[in-house]
């Protein structure tokens, strides 16, 4: 039974699904057992030199990155054959606009960790976490920016197609699903496997003020006004109108629109 | 007409003798920790001198408080939801620790440790950040104490806007006074409205703007947001923190730690009743100078009967309109015209207020000719320069700083005309529109002082606003997972999920 038993199957067949729970399962958890502990643990206060380019250059090179990803692997095949786009179309895509945001990236990432390794008062207040997610982060950034030398050598899109329907078979439950990326190059193997760990290390870390990055906007913009007031009220004032719930019987202050 | 109340504060810089009690109880009680070695939730500044943070009062740079556009609208100096989103990565207007200053110890231990030497031993300074030596310190809480500094610095105050500042640098011509300086607790907070994660919140019952640990995020966008610079970051728990108003011990009636502490009994709390639905058109007033007295028009009358009617249908408690009625705070800014909000142009519509200091008449020749007949010697011969109180409390607009002054003046002829010659000259109380029974009134309170006189605070509603079997076995505060209040729903573990029933958001 285990006399073909292959590395490939574990990192590409097992661990999407050992990351995937620990990430939602960790990040539920810890947001409902430890809010405290849910923050982006800026070091702006500490020292602001190089964190304003730093971060501003690793934020914005990063979420390109992200959604390129995000898009680029979790779009059905079906799709882009649907909307009659090319696969080298697609391919050419990715290289043109994941490459630079990459490069932004790691710019970013390069001064945000000289500065978190350097800077005393930074180096002094870093976790182990911070720094090793730091780390990592810049690990695969070099990695992933790597990676564009081999899908130059294949500009067809065949490769890339591999892995959509890698991720795509994972998200579908497709227990053979490791099978399509088994020979790919190593470069690619571990950017993926990279990945993998970066997520299951994601709520333990202060990864998890993504959420709150994504989540933020929305809830501010949606906030009538700017002003919140609240109260400790239990039971709903006799004036208060009929139909509305408890405790929220009196209308928000909006001193500004 | 939506009523609210709120427990203001009044502090009589008059009276203030820079001792810097206020400071150190509240730091001792609320801020002796790491990550908040730098945070002084209360802290008195030497004026003039540019504050701590340093030159906070500074918006063309730190960019606090709110602006009132071209359009007319009225949103965060900083930016608009738009704006400080973008900002989230890197906050362009945040101060930095050393715009507070590095928070340092010393090395007392090395005072017993050290080996017999031929000099004396010292306790050199480290800093509470990395721990390490540091050579010299460039700052502190309070760098510029009774003047300290070169006035080329110092005059660098916000204050001296539209004063021929050169003179007051020589020493007879210098003048001082003292600045205690706290949260706010703004009806209109800066802080509230740049928070993109909600977590900082007005408290309907009475006004206190705290900041929901658990929601923070650490944005810091409330940091800048201030105008006052009094929400600070901790970089330890990466959370934003700032003064309670010891909302614990105003809820059962005491005063704060540092009125309580105060030995120059210069602090008063007490309630005001106002209008939430006026605060957004008060706030939005065109003219800065107007600002003041738009405020004041946000404040309800607690003796009008139809205010007492609409507190009552909004759930104001009957206590609370009697202690509104008999606030030190209602008294010195509505009735007697005497205390005066800080910084009234940063639009936020602070609560907490401040009686001007006198100070000694600048000429000494006319110092001589006064008080032969109880006259009042003209206000802008005092020493500290009128424009320079105006700017620091109306907009610059120095005609209700003047009344003041002068109302505070007459209290003095008054009373000494009363208790040492034996008259009861109602002309001096009639030139500042007030009668002998106010100005005896003023004189209880803002002289003599009572602790009954300066802490008129309501108790909380609990019956109201706590479900006594939440508390029940539970352990006050926590930083929310230590303690289980024996209630067991809500939660995805089993536990329960929030220590205490938390505040409601009002719709």
């Amino acid at each position: 039974m285990f006399g073909n038993f292959d590395i490939n199957f574990i990192i590409f067949g097992i661990m999407p699904y050992v990351a995937l729970t620990v990430l939602l399962v960790g990040s539920i958890a810890r947001y409902e057992r430890d809010p405290f502990t849910w923050k982006s643990s800026s070091s702006q206060l500490l020292r602001r030199k190089q964190l304003v380019w730093g971060s501003i250059l690793f934020h914005v090179g990063i979420i390109i990155v992200f959604f390129g990803h995000l898009i680029g692997l979790f779009t059905p095949v079906w799709v882009l054959d649907a909307l009659g786009v090319p696969y080298w179309l697609k391919q050419w895509m990715a290289v043109i606009v994941g490459g630079p945001a990459g490069v932004i990236a790691l710019i970013g990432s390069t001064m945000l960790l000289h500065r978190r390794l350097t800077d005393p008062r930074i180096r002094v207040t870093s976790s182990y976490a911070d720094i090793g997610i730091m780390g990592l982060i810049w690990l695969q950034l070099v990695i992933g920016l790597l990676t564009i030398t081999q899908t130059l050598q294949h500009m067809d899109g065949a490769e890339m197609v591999r892995f959509m329907s890698w991720s795509q078979s994972v998200v579908s439950w497709n227990i053979n699903a490791w099978v399509t990326v088994v020979d790919v190059h190593w470069l690619y193997k571990l950017h993926i496997f990279l990945g993998l760990l970066i997520t299951i290390l994601f709520p333990f870390t202060r990864l998890v003020h993504m959420i709150s990055g994504f989540a933020a906007p929305v809830r501010y913009l949606l906030r009538s006004g700017y002003q919140i007031v609240r109260t400790r009220r239990q039971k709903p004032l006799a004036s208060a109108k009929p139909g509305q719930s408890a405790p929220a019987q009196t209308t928000t202050a909006k001193p500004a629109e | 007409m939506k009523v609210r109340a709120q427990i203001g504060m009044v502090l009589n810089l008059d009276k203030c003798i820079g001792c810097h009690t206020c400071s150190v109880t509240c730091k001792n009680v609320w801020t002796s920790r790491d990550g908040v070695e730098y945070a002084w939730f209360n802290n008195v500044e030497t004026k003039p001198g540019t504050g701590y943070p340093t030159d906070w009062e500074n918006q063309a740079r730190w960019n606090g408080g709110w602006v009132r556009t071209g359009s007319g609208k009225l949103q965060p100096k900083q930016g608009g939801k738009w704006r400080i989103l973008a900002n989230l990565f890197a906050n362009p207007d945040l101060p930095e620790i050393d715009d507070y200053y590095e928070p340092f110890d010393f090395d007392y231990d090395h005072l017993k440790s050290a080996p017999a030497m031929e000099a004396f031993p010292t306790a050199r300074p480290r800093s509470r950040i990395t721990g390490e030596r540091m050579e010299k310190i460039e700052k502190g809480p309070n760098w510029e104490e009774i003047l300290g500094g070169e006035f080329s610095k110092r005059s660098q105050d916000y204050n001296f806007e539209g004063i021929q500042k050169e003179m007051y640098g020589e020493y007879e011509n210098t003048f001082m006074m003292y600045l205690p300086r706290l949260c706010e607790h703004c009806l209109n907070p800066a802080c509230a409205a740049s928070c993109p994660s909600g977590a900082i919140y007005k408290r309907e019952e009475d006004g206190i703007v705290l900041i929901d640990q658990e929601k923070c995020r650490g944005w810091r966008m409330c940091v800048s947001g201030c105008p006052y610079k009094k929400v600070y970051y901790n970089w330890s728990t990466g959370k934003s923190e700032k003064c309670t108003m010891c909302y614990p011990r105003i809820e059962s009636g005491n005063p704060t730690v540092c009125s309580e502490t105060c030995v120059g009994r210069i602090r008063y709390l007490g309630v005001m009743l106002y209008d939430a639905d006026k605060i957004e058109e008060a706030a939005n007033t065109e003219a800065e100078g107007d600002l003041y007295d738009a405020q004041l028009g946000v404040f309800l009358d607690p003796n009008d009967p139809q205010v007492i009617a609409a507190a009552r249908r909004d759930g104001v408690p009957e206590d609370w309109i009697k202690g509104a009625q008999e606030s030190p705070i209602w008294k010195m800014a509505m009735e007697w015209k005497v205390a005066f909000p800080l910084h009234p142009e940063y639009r936020t519509l602070p609560m907490v207020w401040y009686v001007p200091p006198l100070s000694p008449i600048q000429n000494a020749a006319e110092a001589g000719a006064i008080g032969t007949d109880g006259a009042i010697p003209d206000v802008r011969s005092l020493r500290i320069p009128l424009r320079y109180l105006a700017n620091m409390l109306t907009a610059g607009d120095e005609a209700p700083v003047a009344l003041a002054l002068e109302r505070m003046l007459a209290m003095r002829a008054y009373m000494r005309a009363k208790s040492i010659e034996g008259v009861q000259d109602d002309a001096i109380a009639e030139r500042v529109g007030l009668t002998g029974r106010m100005i005896e009134d003023m004189y209880k309170i803002m002289a003599l002082a009572d602790y009954e006189d300066r802490f008129v605070i309501p108790t909380t509603h609990r019956e109201q606003v706590e479900d006594a079997y939440d508390l029940k076995g539970g352990c006050g505060f926590t930083d929310g997972n230590g303690c289980s209040s024996g209630i067991s729903k809500g939660s995805l573990f089993g536990g329960s999920k929030k220590p205490l029933k938390m505040p409601q958001e009002v719709q």
